[in-house]
């Protein structure tokens, strides 16, 4: 694999291993969620056995941002917690994938206000954003997987 | 040895697996022994209170959605109610029984979260699955109801948002069939575990004085054998009128208020089953004064006249779709021009949409003489009270949520102080901290 | 519908102590709820009403036995005292006065925040305070994505301002 500032052309090899890369890191998604609010209601249904997250390779939360992958932002974020989310975003490993859940971490949602940061992105990169107040499990479960489509072709990490 | 005693500290929060929401707990410890504790919350502080001084009183029930997530319903009756009470009306009994539904769908989620959570954060994964599984039973049926599966905004100033759908008793006795279903598995699971009690059993414990010192309300002071439940003491919507019991403790530890919640999560599911049986028929939000020909209205408005609009009803041929439903005889512009019409009407016709334009369009909709209210409802985990202002403006001066779970936090000194670092975990689950209620 | 207001009681606010503890001596042994109007936009003076609901909760039966509304007039200066060795629950609630309104409690000077953060600067709740204005922590600091009136355009939200 070239290394970051190298100018290598991607060979075969190279190409090849990134695909098996993606492939594998795609169904087994090691995630943190990040809850904070009503989000993590229906979080907590996705994860359940009607809607199964598991179908995904994603059902298995580390609590430990050094042992996983993506960051699962459920919930309002506000102006006290956000230095908390900031550091554990750094304190995950590469490769690292975000998915702002629920319309409070994409945008601020309804809450414009004094307490509130509006959107995540204004902190810490975003890879996937999953609109909805919250969101309905169908909707999670579409933007699982096109986090994994994503996964999937950036599958070294690289971003 | 002559050792001199070293206590440390640890820090617990504010994301931590075990903690229901955002908060942060400051243990001082003495080996395993908890010696001091301290707790800093807020961090889902959202300014709800802020919001709805810039809101219409009808827009406000949106923000009661996310004090208690848990129980969305609740807040939504409590905060109507609040609001009808300061304005001296008072909703059909069709409404008041929905309410009491709606209500109860609602504690008996708030339980069911807070039973499967706090198994969760012991290691009883099966529990939980078991549990959210009867939940989202009930979520598909407040998603019939309403229309969202969390954020129901269901109830309006006057009112609720629909009738019951023709439909809803038969789904209601199948959802009712598979909660109590898993709930009685849960319980095989649960009740009688050594594990599970030798956690819970004398943990957390406070006694019936200092529950009432810092001002606890719901299971967690019935738990200690206090049977005081708003529903009773201060009945409200068709409470009066319902046959239930209040479970209450006697020793006020956690393993009592498990007890408490699952005997409440039955007692609920017996108050729907009786509501769907007394249900009266009529309207489920307030009359409408009075009925005109909408051509009149029309008229009228096109010369100019618009104050009709606002005190009449309109009566409309029934010939668009949306007018055919039973419970909509026509564009309704209810009692003093307060209940926002029926979605249906809205959106079907030019009347419902003017109707609602004028109610929801600042400084038009409903309005209140300046007065200062308090009203309460036994929400998921106590008393959940609204103190309104009203400046005589179309929208609150100020509103006040009373949150049932701040003071059982409050009181986390008490609960925790002297027992082992194990019990914080079961303690915490108890306590059922909701973080959107209790930093608001 | 019975009364979960209770009577109201006006009380001075210097002696607000001693009137609370009288009533807890008459078995007055919930506070209910412990919070605060700002009535700037109305122009009264004092401009802030502390208001505290006391209940008697008959523990053996769990009822009810009346409940009680004290309201206290009071401007930013420190004169109410604290309450909380008489009711243990004033605690937070005076603590969320302080940070949501500034009012302060003689007897306790170095009263902390209970639901913002120390780095804040004024008080949301007093009318005076407008909505959007933000005080982060870290990320952008002017919060220039916030003044876009993107949102409730038809409701001036900003008071005061």
């Amino acid at each position: 694999m070239p290394l970051e500032g190298e100018t290598v052309p991607a060979g075969v090899m190279t190409t090849q291993l990134d695909a098996a890369l993606g492939w594998a890191r795609k169904y087994s998604i090691f995630q943190y969620p990040f809850v904070t609010a009503c989000c993590g209601m229906e979080f907590m249904s996705v994860a359940a056995s009607h809607y199964d997250l598991d179908r995904f390779g994603a059902g298995f939360p580390r609590f430990s941002p050094r042992q996983a992958d993506v960051l699962l932002v459920v919930g309002t974020v506000s102006h006290k917690i956000a230095p908390v989310l900031r550091r554990i975003y750094d304190q995950m490993a590469e490769p690292k994938w975000v998915v702002a859940f629920g319309v409070c971490t994409c945008t601020g949602g309804f809450y414009n206000n004094y307490a509130t940061v509006q959107g995540i992105d204004t902190i810490i990169p975003v890879d996937l954003y999953i609109p909805g107040c919250p969101p309905r499990p169908e909707t999670v479960i579409q933007g699982l997987t096109l986090l994994q489509e994503k996964i999937q072709k950036t599958g070294g990490g690289r971003r | 040895m002559n050792r001199s005693r070293k206590t440390y500290m640890l820090n617990m929060g504010p994301q931590h697996p075990s903690m229901h929401g955002v908060v942060r707990l400051v243990l001082e410890l003495e080996g395993e022994r908890i010696v001091d504790v301290d707790a800093e919350i807020g961090y889902l502080h959202r300014a709800f209170e802020k919001h709805a001084e810039s809101e219409t009183w009808n827009n406000v029930v949106p923000w009661t959605d996310r004090l208690n997530y848990v129980s969305p319903l609740i807040n939504n009756v409590g905060y109507a109610l609040a609001v009808e009470k300061l304005a001296g009306i008072e909703v059909p009994e069709r409404g008041q029984y929905i309410r009491v539904i709606a209500s109860e769908i609602s504690r008996v989620t708030d339980h069911l979260t807070c039973i499967g959570a706090t198994a969760m954060e012991l290691g009883a994964l099966t529990v939980f699955l078991y549990l959210i599984k009867g939940r989202e039973y009930l979520y598909q049926l407040v998603d019939h109801l309403t229309g969202a599966r969390i954020t129901t905004s269901f109830t309006r100033v006057g009112g609720v948002k629909g009738d019951l759908p023709p439909d809803f008793a038969e789904k209601f006795r199948q959802v009712a069939k598979e909660v109590r279903l898993a709930v009685s598995e849960s319980g095989r699971l649960l009740t009688r575990n050594r594990i599970f009690m030798d956690r819970l059993e004398g943990t957390g414990r406070i006694s019936q004085a200092d529950a009432i010192a810092y001002g606890i309300t719901g299971p967690f002071l019935r738990s200690t054998g206090v049977a005081y439940d708003v529903r009773r003491s201060h009945p409200y919507a068709a409470y009066d009128r319902l046959d239930f019991e209040i479970p209450v403790g006697t020793t006020g530890d956690n393993y009592d208020r498990y007890l408490c919640r699952l005997a409440e999560i039955e007692q609920s599911l017996r108050l729907i089953e009786q509501c769907l049986e007394k249900i009266p028929d009529g309207r489920h939000s307030l009359e409408p004064k009075e009925i005109r020909y909408a051509f009149e209205i029309q008229d009228a408005g096109k010369l100019g006249d618009t104050a009709l609009l606002a005190k009449y009803a309109a009566k409309v041929d029934r010939t668009l779709e949306g007018m055919s439903k039973d419970d909509q005889p026509g564009t309704r512009v209810p009692d003093r021009g307060i209940t926002l019409p029926a979605k249906e009407s809205t959106y079907a016709n030019i009347e419902g949409l003017m109707n609602h334009f004028e109610l929801v369009m600042w400084t038009w909709g409903v309005k209140i003489p300046p007065s200062e209210g308090y009203f309460a409802v036994e929400g998921g985990n106590g008393e959940l009270g609204f103190h309104l202002v009203s400046d005589g403006s179309d929208g609150p001066y100020r509103v006040r949520c009373r949150p049932p779970c701040l003071f059982p936090m409050s009181a986390i000194k008490k609960l925790l102080v002297g027992g082992q670092i194990a019990d914080v975990v079961p303690t915490f689950g108890s306590i059922n901290m909701i973080a959107g209620e209790l930093d608001r | 519908m019975s009364n979960l207001r209770g009577e109201r009681r006006d009380v001075p606010a210097a002696s607000n102590r001693e009137a609370l503890s009288h009533l807890r001596a008459e078995g007055y042994n919930m506070l209910v709820d412990l919070t605060c109007v700002d009535y700037l936009k109305e122009g009264r003076s004092p401009r802030f009403d502390v208001i505290y609901r006391l209940m008697r909760l008959d523990p053996a039966l769990g009822k009810d036995l009346g409940r009680v509304e004290v309201h206290c007039a009071v401007d930013e200066a420190p004169v109410l005292r604290s309450v909380k060795d008489v009711w243990p629950a004033a605690d937070w609630l005076e603590r969320e006065i302080w940070d949501m309104f500034g009012v302060k409690f003689a007897d306790r000077p170095g009263i902390k925040r209970l639901l913002l953060y120390e780095e804040f600067v004024g008080h949301p709740l007093r009318k005076d305070y407008p909505i959007a204005k933000r005080q982060p922590l870290i990320g952008p600091k002017s919060g220039d994505k916030a003044d876009s009136p993107s949102f409730n355009i038809l409701r001036p939200t900003v008071t005061g301002e």
